[in-house]
């Protein structure tokens, strides 16, 4: 008994930390996969162009804004999604909200361009169109943060609710805008650059730095790795929560109002294809739907590697339903290498 | 020693549950620099001890003291800021974020970042990261590292350090060595030891006599919500212990 007092008081210091203090290979792969895949595609592309027409993929200014405006919609969604999925939920109804807020905006728009002048009832219609998709937001988060529903459930209920709103709203048929404004938001260029994408590249950079700088986006990533460590720490996660799915519903807003812009109408089913597709950036981008990791510059690169896929094989005249093919395999080979590296790293994986 | 002001006491307390009486009129003191352990068979009280010295719910009746003022709290939060620190067993840490973001969580710090942009502030987490480990003699380079890469003693280390940033005076340690090899129990047991020397008092929960004997300064024995008996562990041996605790 009395060796074993003397060993144990015997003070032992914890193990420094001595190993390498660098990033493993394989968690550098993880972390830039989302950019590695970008630039095998383009390679790839650029390569079968040439071949097959000796034209150029990579070096035409024009295939670079049509990549840009093909990444803008489901961007706007990619976005929100990727706070809520950092968080560990899930938002399915972003897609029908969109397409509501198209149609409010394109309703909004018409209305007020009739009081007021063109550029004035622009703002009125896209705010109307934001402030509209966060009634939605609101409930989603009430029945996920007060009622415990299970986020893929409560918003899949809010995508069915959404989705016959718009329909309602709409009319059952797309709403045509009468505004030159709107018109020019969503189809001019200032020295080439589409407007579209600058006000895209504007909100990702505002929701960039809200997501890596602020208490709100640390609680986010605390949140979605362990929520009693959060509570713990005296963190609000029941107001965190309904701010979250606020907004997701108010981004998905915006690019509805986008949406409305870009073909001067409302359409009910604006976000449909879309939903889908910004949960494959999301997650292409280096987010597990675990919760716990993502970033937005990994969504916007899982968004263009979508968007270059969906180009690039329009240009080379590929039958567009490989696009699926091609999407789902790069989804999959970009949760293995997420899971390879949690394998290595001691993360949490699937059993 | 028994001169100065407790840093804790515990007067007369009870907490009942409809007929339940899971506390009856307990008491215990906790000195400056004083580990105490609290043993006791499942379902002897322990963890309703703990949950009402963290503020988790409030005793039916009796006193607890800080300092030899008395105090009452409501909520976890407000018995942190009293300075009463509980470390769960499962050390309530955010895998995926660095120490000094575990250990700002929920209150870090904020700088200006071009004069006017509102940023958390990240080089003073982890200054005062580095610098709290250290007090530990848990020395880390990677503090851009998520805890979850750092081993159980390590990571109980991070939930230690941070309630010594906070300045806890009292920590309350749920099993801190039960789900760790027997290395790491040696190195909590250490980082125990140096709390002593700061002065901090700790509160010791554990079933590993062991450990209690290693680590504790004295021991209060609970058996079905009364205190079966109270020992200076320089004056007592296993086999008593176990006795307290199991009766007879």
């Amino acid at each position: 008994m009395s060796t074993m007092t003397t060993e144990a008081a015997k003070h032992v210091a914890p193990e420094a930390d001595h190993a390498d203090t660098g990033k493993t290979l394989m968690q550098r792969i993880a972390q830039l996969r989302a950019w590695l895949f970008l630039g095998a595609l383009i390679i790839t592309f650029e390569i079968w162009a040439r071949l097959s027409f000796g034209g150029t993929f990579i070096f035409s200014p024009f295939n670079w804004q049509s990549v840009a405006i093909f990444a803008v919609a489901p961007l706007m969604i990619a976005v929100g999604q990727t706070y809520v999925i950092i968080s560990g939920g899930i938002d399915l109804s972003t897609g029908f909200i969109m397409g509501l807020a198209a149609v409010v905006a394109a309703h909004i728009v018409n209305l007020a361009g009739l009081a007021m002048p063109l550029p004035v009832a622009m703002l009125v219609g896209i705010m109307a169109a934001v402030a509209a998709a966060a009634i939605p937001g609101i409930i989603n988060g009430l029945l996920i943060s007060r009622l415990k529903i299970p986020p893929f459930i409560g918003t899949l209920g809010m995508f069915g609710v959404a989705r016959g709103a718009a329909f309602l709203l709409a009319g059952g048929t797309t709403v045509p805008v009468n505004n030159s404004w709107f018109a020019m938001l969503g189809n001019g260029r200032i020295f080439g650059i589409p407007y579209l994408v600058i006000v895209t590249a504007v909100f990702v950079l505002v929701m960039h730095y809200i997501l890596s700088q602020t208490r709100f986006g640390q609680h986010n990533y605390a949140i979605g790795a362990n929520m009693q460590a959060a509570r713990r720490a005296g963190i609000d996660i029941r107001a965190h929560i309904l701010k979250l799915y606020v907004l997701s519903a108010m981004c998905a807003g915006l690019g509805g109002a986008l949406y409305a812009a870009r073909f001067t109408a409302g359409a009910a089913q604006a976000g449909e294809p879309l939903l889908l597709d910004s949960v494959a950036a999301v997650v292409i981008g280096g987010a597990s739907l675990f919760g716990g990791s993502g970033s937005i510059i990994g969504t916007v690169a899982g968004a263009l590697v979508i968007a270059v896929i969906q180009y690039g094989l329009v240009f080379l005249n590929v039958e567009p339903f490989w696009q699926f093919i091609a999407v789902g395999i790069v989804i999959i080979i970009s949760v293995l290498i997420d899971q390879a590296q949690r394998r290595f790293s001691g993360g949490k994986q699937d059993e | 020693m028994n001169s100065q002001t407790p840093l804790l006491e515990i007067r007369n307390l009870s907490r009942h549950f409809g007929a339940v009486k899971a506390l009856q009129d307990c008491s215990m003191v906790v000195r400056p620099g004083e580990v105490v352990a609290l043993a006791g068979d499942n379902g002897a009280g322990k963890t309703t001890m703990i949950k009402a010295l963290s503020g988790v719910y409030p005793p039916t009746s009796g006193e607890i003291l800080i300092e030899g003022k008395p105090v009452s709290f409501g909520s976890p939060q407000e018995a942190r800021a009293l300075g009463i620190e509980t470390i769960y067993q499962d050390l309530a840490l955010a895998d995926n974020l660095t120490i000094g973001a575990n250990i700002f969580l929920g209150r870090e710090p904020m700088k200006k970042r071009f004069g006017f942009l509102p940023a958390i502030d990240r080089k003073k987490m982890a200054d005062a990261a580095r610098d709290t480990m250290a007090k530990l003699d848990f020395h880390v380079k990677r503090l851009d590292a998520p805890v979850s890469n750092f081993s159980g003693g390590q990571r109980q280390a991070v939930a230690i350090g941070r309630a010594v940033y906070w300045n806890a005076k009292i920590l309350i340690m749920d099993e801190p060595t039960a789900a760790l090899g027997v290395p790491e129990q040696r190195k909590v047991i250490s980082l125990i030891k140096s709390l002593k020397t700061q002065g901090k008092g700790v509160i010791f929960i554990s079933h590993n006599l062991q450990d209690i004997f290693a680590v504790s300064d004295r021991i209060v024995v609970l058996r079905r919500g009364v205190v079966a008996g109270e020992r200076n562990i320089a004056e007592t041996t296993h086999d008593e212990v176990v006795k307290l605790m199991i009766g007879g």
